[in-house]
């Protein structure tokens, strides 16, 4: 796999090409040096270990939107047995940024449900770089109340840097169709269990997102706005995103921290996707956990926590609001 | 424009003579000079071209509710700066610098009212108040608004505006979306009306939320009414957007609103579609009765 380095990785980039020229130098030699790669390789790993350890906001929504990062489908492909992939909003078309299907995990019936992003030009002009259509959350909504009928709990992968904001998308009423999902998912009597495995974009992510539980990968992010939209409307400049990206709390810890997610799936050093058959792992395992913990309530009781669970979003205070402190004085008409 | 144009100097001496600071005001609409005493009568409206202009909370609760009638809820529920966040100014800074611009606590007031006798349950948002962006305070008072019309099984009626999600509080702003649209499922479960009246400008969260979920949804003439904003499209799709784009006739002709609503006709409308979906009011409830 040709390495794909982030600007931040570049310690990382020094000590393999020193690993590639040792090995490249002991073949053409014919020496041994598997100690002294050995040595190196260890030198990699603590190294990585370490930048991973102390990320920024930034760098992890960095790591969140790596171009290798497991996708939907590569979790489905990982450990969803026998999918049966469905299609369409049964209205307009098949919106392929929204992938959905009847499936098996550890033989447990799941409707699974996931925004897609696409490896390369082709497969991301495919499903339009994981930027949904309003089609793609009426196909989702469509799929979900299939499951509610058959009592099969649901679960949702999100991936997307947001809804697609284009024409077509207001001409079909995008902001509507979001909106459908949020209130019908809170009428859904089977478990939903969402899970943020790479980019949790705005409004366009939390389409498919009203859950019992949300759970979120260790590097992916879920945020209001995109750090770079929100560098542009309060810096008017899109290279502050990294301060954007301080300010919004949009990392994994944070989250938890705010009580807007209920656990953290840890992942590899340097990431999902240095490890792809870990990651696939820990995200069955915890998908599995939260689904026979949610397999005990019943309808109503799923109705009602999933309600308490949002109902109790929100930070304020209540009681007589502080007078306003007195406005400063501009430095020229000081005394 | 013509007439107040370079060339005629005269006439532009003699209309400032006459124009003393306030008493008249230009009209976006029609670019014609308006008197403001007419404007602020016809409910803000250009007596000319019925160009809608801004209206605060105060006008907008005067227009709709019964005189008297209004009983405000959860007055004293503010917002606080819970994750310290800094832009270029902090929130805390935004917060009062609002608060101080105009009087009022934060971006929505609520409360019950009279709507030609009816008792409702009535929201109404104000982009003066930072754009009127939906943090946790706004998600809160339009989820005990809906809560509270559940309850007491009242139609409730929100006139929309908003910029979108009040990034100052992250995601917090993002869940409000659900909240709100939790309400709206049991409001609607009980077989309660709703109806929100989209006005300059309804966008984003807002949008994708409580404005677009009514049983009916209305719109002022003008308002710009959609998701994502102009500028992101146009950077994204890098074309121009159709004439009319995110304008009420457009989203009429495109399926999203039920109708277009002067706002001189608006309490009417409202009694009239209530009375249908809720049947006419009933002498047991007679509209002298006070709240
Ligand atoms: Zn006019």
């Amino acid at each position: 796999m040709a390495a794909y380095i982030l600007p931040f990785e570049k310690p990382l980039l020094a000590i393999q090409n020193k690993i590639e020229e040792l090995r490249r130098f002991s073949a053409e030699q014919g020496l041994t040096t598997s100690h002294d790669v050995a040595q190196l390789e260890a030198q990699l790993d603590e190294t990585r270990r370490d930048l991973y350890a102390q990320l920024t906001p930034w760098q992890k929504v960095m790591v969140a939107r790596h171009p290798r990062r497991p996708y939907t489908r590569d979790y489905i492909t990982a450990f969803v047995d026998d999918f049966n992939e469905l299609h369409g909003d049964r209205l307009l078309s098949d919106d392929h940024s929204i992938v959905g299907g009847l499936g098996w995990i550890k033989g447990r019936r799941v409707m699974i449900i996931g925004t897609q992003k696409g490896r390369d030009t082709k497969s991301n002009l495919d499903c339009n770089f994981g930027c949904p259509f309003p089609e793609g959350y009426r196909k989702a909504l469509r799929l979900m109340r299939l499951a509610a009928k058959f009592s099969i709990p649901i679960l949702t992968l999100i991936d997307t840097p947001g809804a697609f904001p284009g024409i077509e998308g207001e001409q079909r009423h995008v902001a509507e169709a979001i909106a459908v999902n949020l209130r019908e998912m809170f009428r859904l009597p089977v478990p939903i269990l969402a899970v943020v495995i790479g980019e949790g974009g705005s409004g366009g992510a939390l389409g498919i997102g009203v859950a019992n539980r949300i759970l979120i990968l260790e590097y992916a992010y879920y945020s209001v706005i995109s750090p770079e939209g929100c560098a542009a409307i309060l810096w008017k400049n899109r290279a502050r995103a990294d301060k954007a990206a301080d300010a919004l709390k949009l990392t994994a810890p944070d989250l938890l921290e705010l009580g807007l997610v209920d656990a953290i799936i840890p992942e590899p050093p340097g990431g999902a996707h240095t490890d792809p058959p870990a990651i696939a792992a820990q995200v069955r395992d915890a998908i599995l956990k939260q689904l026979d913990l949610l397999a005990k309530l019943s309808p109503a009781q799923v109705l009602e926590q999933r309600y308490s669970k949002f109902r109790a979003m929100g930070v304020f205070k209540e009681g007589s609001v502080p007078a306003l402190t007195p406005p400063p004085i501009p430095e020229d008409t000081r005394p | 424009m013509t007439l107040f144009g370079k060339n005629k100097p005269g006439l532009k001496k003699a209309r400032k003579r006459d124009m003393p600071d306030g008493l008249w005001l230009k009209c976006p609409g029609c670019n014609e000079m308006i008197f403001r005493e007419e404007q602020e009568k016809a409910l803000r409206v250009c007596p000319l071209c019925g160009h809608h202009f801004p209206m605060n909370r105060t006008e907008r609760l005067a227009m709709l509710a019964d005189p008297g009638s209004f009983v405000e809820w959860d007055k004293d529920v503010y917002s606080i700066d819970f994750l310290g966040f800094v832009g270029e100014a902090s929130y805390q800074e935004k917060l009062e610098s609002n608060r101080r611009k105009t009087g009022e606590v934060d971006a929505v007031t609520c409360g019950r009212a009279r709507l030609h006798g009816r008792a409702i349950a009535l929201g109404v948002m104000d982009f003066a108040f930072l754009g009127a962006s939906m943090g946790a305070v706004v998600g809160e008072k339009i989820t005990r608004l809906i809560e509270r019309g559940t309850a007491d099984r009242l139609p409730v009626i929100v006139v929309c505006a908003s910029g979108g999600a009040r990034m100052y509080e992250g995601m917090m702003s993002l869940m409000q979306m659900a909240k709100t649209s939790g309400a709206l499922a049991r409001h609607a479960d009980a077989g309660l009306p709703y109806i929100p009246v989209l006005t300059h400008p309804t966008t984003a969260g807002v949008m994708a939320s409580f404005a677009t979920l009514g049983d009916l949804i209305l719109a002022e003439p003008g308002a710009l009414i959609g998701f994502a904003g102009a500028r992101v499209i146009k950077e994204t799709i890098q074309q121009d957007l159709p004439p009319g784009f995110q304008r009420p006739d457009f989203l009429l002709q495109h399926g999203l609103l039920d109708q277009i609503v002067p706002r001189g006709d608006l309490k009417q409308r409202l009694a009239d579609l209530l009375d249908f979906l809720c049947g006419p009011l009933t002498p047991s409830e007679p509209p002298s009765v006070p709240v």
